[in-house]
């Protein structure tokens, strides 16, 4: 495919992409489940990338996601729940003396969230970085229970309000809101990867000693991209925490963590677009296509077995085994999305086609 | 014999508590190709490895020119013009050939373009396939990319640690011809082989080492006519 063609290509797809969101923005009702898979599969997307910056570019295999999430999460809601509601929302414990007229605004907050997950990522990042494979997992993950169960502990009553969570947590006024932060971000992430940075982390994969042996310095590489994933993750919990209203210590729970595991999986563990495809994909599976399993079906009078609420979940969770046992590599493996993957895929299916009969229906590809 | 590039001076290396290197000491003078030949645990790689900074030596100290980079991290070791090719090669099989020898320059922020022209003069053959998958070149491709890629860093010293394993004897002989081709180009080699008689063939100085300690030093040729070297690694 020539440049040129390819151009032209990238532009008329990401116009299709601007029009679809400018049209659930605009055209669908609040209710329609296609704008709310949009949004929350662009949140979705975000963090998968940033998960997939630390797990799959640089081979780190860390199971912090969730606790960076919570920090983002709470931090931004503690900062941006108005003054005027925070009586109301701090009803049984009061509010701390230093918070109660400490308001900020959305971008700022959004920018402090993601700090502050930045921060607790280099202090843990130290110790913890040393550890491979399994043992990384099983610290971050442990980090991610620590913190919380930290934000509903009792000491910290009056500023996360403990077990009770937080409400009237603020949005962005414009459905687009959302949408252009995690857009901004993970482009951020993308040309990161591209710098000589995202080949140092890729080479960190490939071969450590390798790595080591060109001169890359492994732990200072390592600290900047569990920095960086946190950072992001944590600016992705604070869109959730936008986009829910209200958070609670039980909102990123070890599950959420593993349910992003399973986009970036699925959409291939090293490739930011399969990442992006794989979180739209499963949130809209997990959310949308799959709520007929749980509505009883009647054919005549013969009521289809199985179909109650819950059957979703199964159905997914066994879809997601296959995917797993079957397709490893994921949607994408370890490519990029590209024109000239999609032309050569038709050029296949052509040439195929074509050559089926020829050779008597065997196919030995 | 010019001045000393690399000195090191009753080097000892322990893994584990097990005495790996002994307390060596041997010179690499500039501009020469000098070899450490040895059978298998003999402490060859160890004694590269700890001058790439990559292990911390338990005793003893390495100087290049006159400046001890004794336990330096390998980030300053490869600054400093001291690059590792390491053995079994560890070229990385998804990124292009190209990108495999950006990373060889990863510490370097000028341009690069003199050296990529000065690699692919050297390797044709990696030009030719720069923009397919490190892995997927044969055995010597990746060896010559191996090479190539430490070249990148702009080396006084390159040290090779086995680059004939597991290669065919021609592109053995293709391999050893280009490096006596990067030593006349001014690069210091410290080479270490299991393939003596290749080794010794081209090196200016060898040293034989024998679990852990130096038990020979000659200059290539008379380690080559040495009976012990004979029967010990060359099978005559």
């Amino acid at each position: 495919m020539r440049k040129k063609t390819k151009i032209i290509c990238s532009v008329i797809g990401l116009l299709a992409i601007a029009g679809i969101i400018i049209y659930a923005g605009e055209a669908l009702p609040t209710s329609s489940m296609f704008r709310t898979v949009l949004q929350l599969g662009v949140i979705y997307a975000l963090i998968a990338v940033s998960m997939n910056l630390c797990n799959g570019f640089t081979g780190l295999f860390s199971l912090g996601q969730a606790g960076f999430m919570t920090l983002g999460a709470y931090t931004y809601a503690i900062l941006t729940i108005p003054v005027s509601a925070r009586p109301g929302v701090y009803y049984l414990y009061g509010v701390a003396d230093w918070l109660a007229n400490l308001q900020l605004p959305i971008p700022v907050a959004l920018l402090v969230a993601g700090l502050v997950g930045a921060l607790f990522a280099a202090i843990i990042g130290a110790p913890v970085l040393k550890l491979k494979s399994d043992y990384l997992a099983i610290a971050t993950l442990g980090f991610a229970e620590v913190v919380r169960i930290v934000t509903a502990s009792s000491p910290l009553n009056r500023v996360t309000n403990g077990s009770m969570g937080l409400t009237k947590i603020p949005g962005f006024s414009s459905y687009y809101g959302i949408f252009i932060v995690a857009i901004v971000c993970i482009v951020i992430i993308i040309l990161l990867l591209n710098s000589s940075y995202g080949r140092a982390f890729k080479a960190i994969r490939d071969d450590e000693v390798a790595a080591e042996a060109m001169g890359i310095n492994l732990s200072k590489h390592k600290q900047i991209s569990f920095i960086i994933s946190s950072f992001f993750a944590a600016i992705g919990g604070a869109l959730m925490a936008m986009y829910l209203g209200a958070v609670s210590a039980t909102t990123f729970t070890i599950a959420v963590t593993y349910f992003i595991l399973l986009i970036v999986v699925i959409g291939g563990m090293g490739s930011v677009t399969g990442s992006i495809i794989s979180a739209f994909l499963v949130i809209a599976c997990r959310e949308w296509w799959l709520r007929f399993l749980d509505q009883p079906m009647m054919i005549g009078t013969f009521t289809v077995p199985l179909l109650k609420t819950g059957f979703r979940m199964v159905v997914f969770s066994v879809i997601l085994m296959i995917v797993v046992l079957f397709f490893r590599t994921g949607i994408m493996g370890d490519k990029e999305f590209s024109w000239d993957a999609i032309a050569n895929f038709f050029r296949n299916l052509f040439h195929r086609k074509k050559a089926t009969p020829a050779k008597g229906g065997a196919d030995d590809e | 014999m010019s001045e000393p590039i690399l000195k090191i001076s009753d080097l000892k290396v322990n893994y584990g508590g097990i005495e790996a290197v002994k307390g060596i000491s041997f010179d690499v003078p500039e501009g020469e190709i000098v070899t450490l030949i040895g059978s298998n645990g003999a402490g060859k790689s160890s004694t590269l490895r700890t001058i790439a900074g990559l292990v911390k030596p338990a005793g003893g100290t390495i100087s290049l020119q006159g400046e001890d980079i004794t336990g330096k991290d390998p980030t300053a070791i490869v600054t400093k013009g001291v690059t590792l090719v390491p053995e079994g090669r560890r070229i990385f099989p998804d990124m292009t050939v190209l990108e495999n020898l950006k990373i060889g320059a990863y510490l370097r922020k000028d341009d690069l373009t003199d050296d990529l022209n000065w690699v692919f003069e050297l390797f044709p053959r990696l030009k030719e396939r720069s923009w397919q998958a490190g892995g997927t070149l044969s055995g010597g491709e990746q060896q010559m990319l191996a090479v190539g890629r430490a070249l990148m860093s702009r080396p006084r010293v390159l040290m090779m640690d086995e680059p004939s394993l597991g290669l065919a004897p021609l592109v053995v002989r293709d391999i050893f011809g280009i490096i006596q081709e990067i030593n006349k180009q001014g690069v210091t080699i410290l080479l270490i082989e299991q393939n003596a008689n290749m080794a010794l063939k081209i090196a200016d100085i060898g040293y034989v080492l024998e679990t852990g300690r130096i038990t020979l030093t000659g200059t290539g040729s008379e380690l080559l006519a040495n009976d012990a070297v004979k029967e010990a690694y060359l099978g005559a």
